[in-house]
């Protein structure tokens, strides 16, 4: 994220503490492993956890660094595979998927969000201004009485023009949909790719719902 | 009359003139359709079904069989091919699976997972494209369509032997109408077979939707492929 004029403080720019220095030896032996979220509703993201118990077997293998259980803004070192949930909706999106792939070996769309733009990817069949007025402006459960207002302020993020998927920002390695995808089925990916196998969906698991 | 063809190689018998996509069903070789429908006139729409006969690319559905004829299917090129004219649909209509009532009984969606689409290849338009919903039992989520004209050729007035679907326009701007009139004149056993018989989720039947569980969906009891091949599946 890039710093605007201001004394913010990102979490991410925080120090951390060392961890104990036997456990990050073996962490370090790992495959360390992320997944971030943009705009999309974090279903995909519990996807991964839904590995469930078979989670546990992968340990030994990798190392989640980011994930819905560690929600830092931002990885703090380089990861080997990057999950991404979500499309891109406004310029945080932008940033973080942009610094995402600049940190990631292998870079997987996971969802029907980052694979086209899913759900929020339906207002690209609108006006921006429009979906904004109607949102803020002509809203059936805006506050009556009050000025209508549409939000704006540097510390939140503009919102693009249209929802695009993720490999049009960025380039992306592979791409599992669904809407969530299973957890057996990131599992599958996961398994193969650390295992050094290729990607592979066969027809059998490939679900675009 | 009895004769041999060859597909990727290996000779198989058939009959004269039979449909080049039916005749590598019956020997076990999946031919991916869409707007071919078994037993109707070849329509040549959608072109998925594109194989390779005697070196040209064909539409496979519309090639009647013949003598000595050289078929390849299941190229690397060829499979590409036809996946790119998969992608290329998914790309030109909204097709949002998570929120189709249609999904898991989508012949789109179903032959996508076939040909191993992950995601297009093709920007993705989101063409605006309002909706039909004038008819008593009958509407259409025109920005599904993919002018596969099986609604246009196959669905007809019991009557008169009317079109009562019709596609207005050219190219971008072209669109799939009703005749409201005749629509509303259909039983409701046609209504279904309408909507069944629309490989998207265009044609859709009011007051019903999202019957089946997901697990229990046509395609997920038994995939496009299994349903193409029969017990001839490989």
């Amino acid at each position: 994220m890039s710093k605007p004029d201001n004394n913010n403080t990102y979490s991410h720019d925080l120090p951390a503490r060392q961890l104990d220095p036997e456990l990050q030896a073996a962490r370090d032996e790992k495959i360390k492993v992320a997944m971030i979220g943009l705009c999309g509703c974090w279903g995909c993201t519990l996807s991964l956890l839904d590995m469930d118990e078979a989670l546990l077997g992968l340990l030994d293998k990798v190392t989640i660094l980011r994930s819905s259980l560690t929600d830092i803004k931002r990885i703090r070192e380089r990861c080997a595979i990057g999950f991404v949930e979500g499309g891109v909706a406004n310029e945080e999106n932008i940033e973080t998927l942009k610094e995402f792939r600049e940190n990631c070996d292998i870079l997987i769309s996971v969802g029907a969000c980052a694979v086209w733009g899913g759900v929020p990817a339906m207002r690209n069949e609108a006006e921006l201004t429009d979906c904004l007025k109607e949102a803020y402006v002509a809203s059936v459960t805006a506050v009556p009485d009050a000025i209508p207002t549409i939000p704006y302020h540097e510390d939140i993020p503009r919102i693009t023009t249209k929802v695009y998927p993720c490999h049009e920002v960025v380039r992306m390695d592979y791409f599992i949909p669904g809407c969530p995808p299973d957890g057996a089925t990131i599992l599958k990916v996961l398994d193969d790719l650390i295992n050094g196998r290729e990607f592979d969906l066969p027809a059998s698991i490939n679900r675009y719902d | 009359m009895s004769i041999q063809i060859t597909i990727d190689g290996q000779p198989v018998a058939a009959e004269e003139g039979h449909n080049l996509v039916d005749v590598a069903a019956e020997n076990g070789v999946y031919i991916p359709t869409l707007c071919y429908l078994k037993g109707h006139p070849c329509l040549g729409t959608c072109r998925v079904c594109s194989v390779r006969v005697n070196g040209h690319v064909a539409a496979a559905c519309s090639v009647p069989v013949a003598d000595g004829m050289q078929v390849e299917v299941e190229t690397t090129e060829l499979a590409d091919m036809r996946k790119a004219l998969i992608e290329f649909l998914f790309s030109e209509g909204n097709h949002n699976c998570p929120s189709c009532e249609k999904s898991g009984r989508c012949d789109l969606q179903a032959t996508g997972y076939e040909v191993g689409m992950m995601v297009s290849r093709f920007p993705y338009r989101f063409p605006v494209r309002e909706r039909a919903v004038v008819a008593d039992h009958i509407w259409l989520e025109r920005d599904r369509c993919i002018f596969c004209q099986r609604c246009v050729e196959f669905i007809r007035d019991r009557k008169t032997d009317q079109k009562i679907f019709s596609i207005k326009g050219r190219g971008s701007t072209a669109q799939i109408e009703i005749n409201t009139e005749l629509a509303n004149a259909m039983p409701p056993e046609q209504v279904r077979e309408a909507a069944d018989i629309c490989p998207v989720g265009c044609i859709l039947e009011k007051g019903v939707g999202f019957n089946d569980p997901i697990g229990q969906r046509k395609f997920e009891i038994q995939s496009v492929r299994e349903r193409a091949l029969g017990d001839k599946k490989k």
